[in-house]
């Protein structure tokens, strides 16, 4: 279509507040404040029987789960400049992808997994070659409807306990084990998978198809001068993201071992974004750091007040106020040096 | 006479009622540096626009190797051959010299659809960058980040950005523009130098590097070509001396 416009494939495009690229977390500093999460989250199954709150493992699976969501979502959000508002939904579909196949007697995690990788990857794959053909807030408000669409697609799935959800008989099984049954094997299954895809996506970002998405969002005019269509390339991002986030719904529909449509409303997808912008957009560290900022806040706020959310609210504004960037925004100018 | 590179003929557009390109028709011959002037207003960014695709044309051709492009965008152009620089200065600031040029070079060596091997490491691409940095001076700028180049150096980093595309005919709009002298003197001696290896399409205010440069110049009033000539014909053309040089020298 329109050949010899001028038209770019940007959306949603978000003021570049992402660190500098060349400051300590852009290197191998990133990858060093990852490894020190990843290490942290690594040594907490002891001291949660150590100090006998084996509770804390189901909130740190919880935690861990919602960061590589909340990760897939920056490969969007932070590397593609689209502000997608139906993420959460991908998270849904995998999720479902599990209680279904589940509900049908297929318990194992692999073939779980990758009927929810390909039903996140063909739902992203047309609702982002939809989305994409728009700009700006109208790439908001399309992704948003196609979330909602998800959503009530699901709340009207009675077959499938429609609005009250579903309940999982067992968690997933690998060859017949029931290698997930227990907290701790999912936990760091979880972890795994976070690890993995925190390196896979920091590959990606710095390939040459990542250099594209980069640049793409940072001058899309130029790049098409010199001879490339940031839509392709944006649409392989949704993409991958969208099965990412999918492997998430496969994790949390076995934490919970439960799902319903709540998995997918807009708020959740809210709640994303605010993970990743929390954590500091596109640096893929940020938004696990994010993730884990914002479900500890939502837990502690929550011990004071039930209206914790307005506390949540009040610090999110002080935070985007004050800091740019994020958490890895202050971590860069705690610990970074500027460069001539 | 050689084919022409770029051969336009009866080039519009109109924005409402008016004509900012009004049928422009002319030639450039390969290893020409073909100037385009005029005034304030006279539509030539509209026609750089037109030529490297990022505007529709409502009517007219445009030839580029005997091949009508007419239709073809801007992405389609470049990979044809044909590039352009911007007016405002456009580079990814955030990005290192070296990085923006390699970028174009990466956008015409394979498939770009790859996922794992860090491309900044990519030796082939980043050869023929720092060759491209290399003819405009700026190689030893190739590890600074581009936004924190001086304006002279960004301009330049423009050009090398359009010849790591593998052009062979740069449009270039407005290299010297918000330059000072000595910047400005460095830019002419390196479209000097570039005149030798490929044809160059220069829209350009300023009259002394234009004359000092162009093979050709074309005149452009309010859209319409009013003369296509070498520079001391044009100099001496009575409609050219009447719509714009008169105006400068009463300016």
């Amino acid at each position: 279509m329109s050949a010899g416009t001028s038209d770019v494939a940007i959306s949603g495009a978000v003021p570049d507040v992402a660190p500098r690229r060349g400051g300590v977390l852009a290197g191998r500093g990133s990858a060093l404040a990852a490894a020190l999460i990843f290490a942290a989250l690594a040594v907490l199954p002891p001291i949660a029987s150590a100090i006998g709150d084996p509770f804390l493992v189901v909130t740190a699976t919880r935690i861990v789960v919602f960061a590589i969501a909340a990760l897939s979502l920056d490969l969007v959000l932070g590397y593609g400049a689209m502000v997608s508002f139906g993420h959460a939904a991908f998270v849904g579909l995998g999720a479902y992808a599990v209680a279904i196949l589940s509900s049908h007697g297929i318990d194992d995690v692999l073939v779980q997994a990758l009927a929810a990788i390909g039903a996140c990857a063909l739902f992203a794959l047309v609702t982002g070659a939809i989305s994409l053909r728009t700009k700006g807030v109208y790439f908001i408000m399309i992704t948003l409807a196609f979330g909602q669409m998800a959503y009530f697609f699901m709340v009207s799935l009675s077959a499938y306990g429609g609005d009250d959800g579903l309940t999982l008989s067992a968690r997933s099984t690998l060859f017949g084990l029931p290698v997930l049954a227990g907290d701790i094997p999912l936990f760091y299954a979880s972890l795994a998978v976070l690890a993995l895809a925190f390196l896979g996506l920091r590959a990606l970002t710095l390939s040459r198809f990542g250099r594209v998405l980069r640049g793409t969002k940072e001058n899309p005019v130029r790049m098409q001068a010199i001879g490339f269509r940031p839509f392709a390339f944006q649409l392989t991002a949704y993409v991958i993201a969208g099965a990412l986030a999918g492997l998430a719904g496969v994790l949390l529909a076995n934490q919970a071992e439960f799902v319903s449509p709540a998995y997918m409303s807009w708020q959740r997808s809210g709640e994303l974004i605010v993970m990743v912008v929390l954590g500091g957009m596109g640096t893929l560290v940020g938004p696990i750091g994010g993730a884990i900022a914002f479900l500890l806040l939502e837990d502690w706020l929550a011990l004071f007040s039930e209206h914790w959310k307005l506390g949540l609210g009040v610090l999110l504004v002080l935070l985007v106020l004050f800091t740019r960037g994020g958490i890895a925004g202050g971590v860069e100018r705690l610990f970074g040096k500027a460069r001539p | 006479m050689s084919e022409a590179l770029l051969a336009v003929t009866d080039l519009r557009k109109s924005f409402g009622a008016l004509h900012v390109t009004d049928g422009v028709s002319f030639d450039v011959r390969t290893n020409e540096l073909h100037a385009i002037i005029g005034p304030n207003g006279a539509g030539k960014t509209t026609l750089i626009h037109q030529l490297s695709g990022a505007l529709k044309s409502d009517a007219g051709t445009v030839r580029f190797t005997g091949a009508d492009v007419t239709r073809l965008s801007m992405v389609e152009r470049v990979r044809r051959g044909l590039a352009r620089s911007f007016q405002i200065t456009s580079i990814l600031d955030g990005f290192t010299v070296l990085e923006n040029a390699a970028m174009a070079v990466q956008a015409r060596s394979g498939s770009s659809f790859r996922f794992l091997r860090p491309a900044s490491k990519e030796a082939a691409l980043n050869d023929e960058a720092m060759a491209a940095l290399a003819r405009v001076k700026l190689d030893d700028r190739a590890h600074r980040r581009a936004g924190s180049l001086s304006h002279g150096e960004k301009r330049q980093l423009e050009i090398a950005i359009a010849l790591a595309t593998g052009a062979k005919l740069l449009l270039l709009d407005e290299p010297l523009a918000g330059t000072g002298h000595e910047e400005s003197a460095v830019l002419v001696a390196l479209m000097q130098e570039l005149k030798q290896s490929h044809t160059i399409v220069l829209i350009e205010h300023d009259m002394d590097a234009v004359f000092a440069l162009a093979d050709r110049v074309s005149v452009l009033v309010y859209g319409r070509l009013i003369a296509t000539g070498t520079p001391e014909e044009v100099r001496t053309h009575p409609d050219v001396r009447a719509a714009y040089l008169g105006e400068e020298e009463a300016a």
